[in-house]
């Protein structure tokens, strides 16, 4: 079974965002950029199936800059076999983002699509469930666990107050959450085999999909800050100064 | 202008992010009615019908609603959409797993949890873990929107709306509900407590976070919460997470404990009225939105905090 793997490249996450002074989006130019966390647990997930003898090939393709390379190249070193970059240097929403998706679905014809819930950029957490909802594929959405068989997926899904189980006929999109998997830091050697994988670069423009904006960013501010308070000495003086707030 | 909320509930009872939801709702138009999809669902919708401003309150109900799978939500609200120009939701898990399909299906873009309505068509939302806020104005015809229930104030009671019986949309033969487990816990809900208690890693292990945090959100009457380090090592239950990738919450009090302070973290509860922190590392980032910090060790501040709850008659 061929997996297929959108990886997305956004800022690192250990890399405090910092907003323009023009507030015109947050400042990018010169940050360290990584693949998003939970791209990165949906490739671990494929790699593994694949180790399994479950899943056949992964395939993992990623929407950007051509920089984005280094993102796939990161998935490849993973285990990833074969890389897409769908070259685009407009930033583009996830409604846009998932008809792509959709276009490049109807070239590879996996048998099912892993990826992450949520990009730590626009932290929107909407473009699998749309994508299902565009292919009319079933959604399995936040995966804290996957057993794949043939023809169905059994997936554990973390849900307010708790776990649900539901069975999903393949072909089917599945998000990834945190504690699907614990990616592995990928080998020198293996980072230095993942150069030589292939990787097709295409103009999004090839896929002839509307890529018109819905939204238009009018501004983007930093939230306001919060500042510190004083230092407790003891148990009891914090007891004293909650009282006093009028919280306990 | 009218617009449809889709309540959050568990059949029994209506949570309060609906009625956060319906303060958003309010924000954009007079004419707010609310969606109950869901099995056995009618007492949540005589709970919505009684939410003030509130125009009429619609009863779905189906097997496939009941378990809350996202094919049939969405089968359910798209034959509704001719009559309303916005559907709103709250960002919880279940919301965000319906509502990008509902955008999806009507070919617009999704609105993700709102903080605040500036208008009809344009909204504030937070983007890269809460460290920037975007406002964003939607060209679409209709506006499908998710909200961060904490950022609104919950409309009152007092409303008497009528409930309506709408058709269950069919549910999708690709999807099937196999089982839930869902944690009974005699505690407030994380997302609506009051107050809430949460553990980071210095804990060290899944038994010491039990020992340690929950008699003291007993005591308090909180709900308990965890950090993503905290969850990641296995300490705590994915749901139990407080931050900008797990739950977001704004309780009166806010208690860390033996947390850091990662930026994800404080995505998730930087809004809370009071914050205190627990921590040996007095240069911890926790300490920098904290309101009162303790610079200690839990294992000795803890069991003295419970000792001077109990003196003040807690």
């Amino acid at each position: 079974m061929k997996v297929l793997v959108p990886v997305k490249r956004v800022i690192d996450s250990n890399v405090k965002a910092r907003v323009k002074s023009d507030q015109s989006g947050v400042d990018l130019a010169n940050v360290k950029m990584s693949i998003n966390p939970f791209c990165e647990i949906a490739v671990e997930e494929a790699v593994r199936l694949k180790e399994k003898g479950v899943a056949t090939e992964v395939v993992v393709v990623s929407i950007g800059p051509a920089q984005a390379q280094e993102t796939l190249r990161q998935a490849l070193a993973m285990g990833a076999d074969r890389g897409v970059l769908i070259q685009s240097d407009q930033d583009l929403e996830p409604l846009e983002v998932a008809k792509v998706l959709k276009a490049i679905i109807a070239e590879e014809a996996p048998g099912v699509v892993i990826m992450g819930k949520q990009a730590i950029d626009g932290d929107n957490n909407a473009t699998g469930q749309m994508l299902a909802a565009l292919l009319d594929w079933p959604q399995a959405t936040f995966a804290s666990a996957i057993e794949l068989s043939a023809d169905k997926a059994k997936v554990t899904r973390e849900v307010d107050g708790g776990l649900q189980t539901i069975e999903a006929t393949l072909p089917a999109i599945i998000t990834a959450d945190l504690r699907l998997n614990e990616p592995r830091y990928a080998s020198l050697p293996n980072i230095m085999k993942a150069k030589k994988k292939p990787l097709d670069v295409k103009e999004v423009a090839s896929l002839g999909v509307d890529l018109t904006p819905h939204l238009k960013v009018l501004k983007v501010t930093e939230p306001a800050k919060r500042s510190a308070g004083i230092k407790v000495e003891s148990a009891g003086d914090l007891v004293a100064n909650l009282k006093t707030a009028g919280v306990l | 202008m009218a617009v449809l909320v889709i309540a959050d509930h568990d059949n029994a009872s209506l949570k309060d992010s609906t009625n956060k939801t319906v303060t958003a709702a309010l924000a954009l138009s007079g004419d707010v009615d609310v969606l109950v999809a869901g099995k056995g669902a009618k007492a949540a919708a005589d709970a919505a019908a009684k939410i003030a401003g509130v125009r009429k309150v619609l009863l779905a109900e189906s097997d496939e609603l009941g378990q809350g799978l996202a094919e049939a939500v969405e089968a359910t609200v798209l034959p509704l959409m001719g009559g309303y120009d916005a559907v709103l939701t709250p960002a919880t898990s279940q919301g965000k797993n319906f509502s990008p399909r509902i955008a999806a299906k009507l070919d617009v873009a999704q609105i993700s949890e709102i903080v605040e309505v500036v208008s009809n068509d344009t909204f504030v939302r937070p983007i890269y873990a809460g460290n920037a806020l975007e406002t964003v104005q939607s060209s679409d015809a209709k506006k499908v929107i998710t909200v961060r229930a904490t950022a609104f104030a919950a409309a009152g009671e007092g409303g008497s709306a009528s409930v309506e019986n709408v058709a269950a949309g069919a549910a999708s033969a690709k999807v099937k509900f196999v089982d839930q487990q869902l944690v009974k816990s005699a505690r407030p809900e994380l997302a609506g407590a009051k107050i809430v208690v949460s553990g980071g890693r210095a804990m060290g292990s899944a038994e010491e976070f039990s020992k340690v945090i929950e008699p003291l959100a007993d005591k308090l009457g909180a709900a308990v919460g965890a950090s993503r380090a905290a969850v990641d090592a296995g300490y705590a239950p994915n749901d139990y997470q407080v931050g900008q990738t797990g739950k977001v919450v704004a309780p009166e009090l806010y208690v860390a404990i033996g947390i850091s302070g990662a930026i994800q973290h404080l995505a998730g509860m930087k809004d809370s009225k009071v914050i205190v922190a627990i921590n040996k590392d007095a240069d911890a980032p926790i300490f920098q939105v904290a309101d009162f910090g303790l610079v200690a060790d839990y294992k000795t501040a803890v069991p003295e905090l419970m000792a001077a709850l109990t003196a003040a008659g807690k």
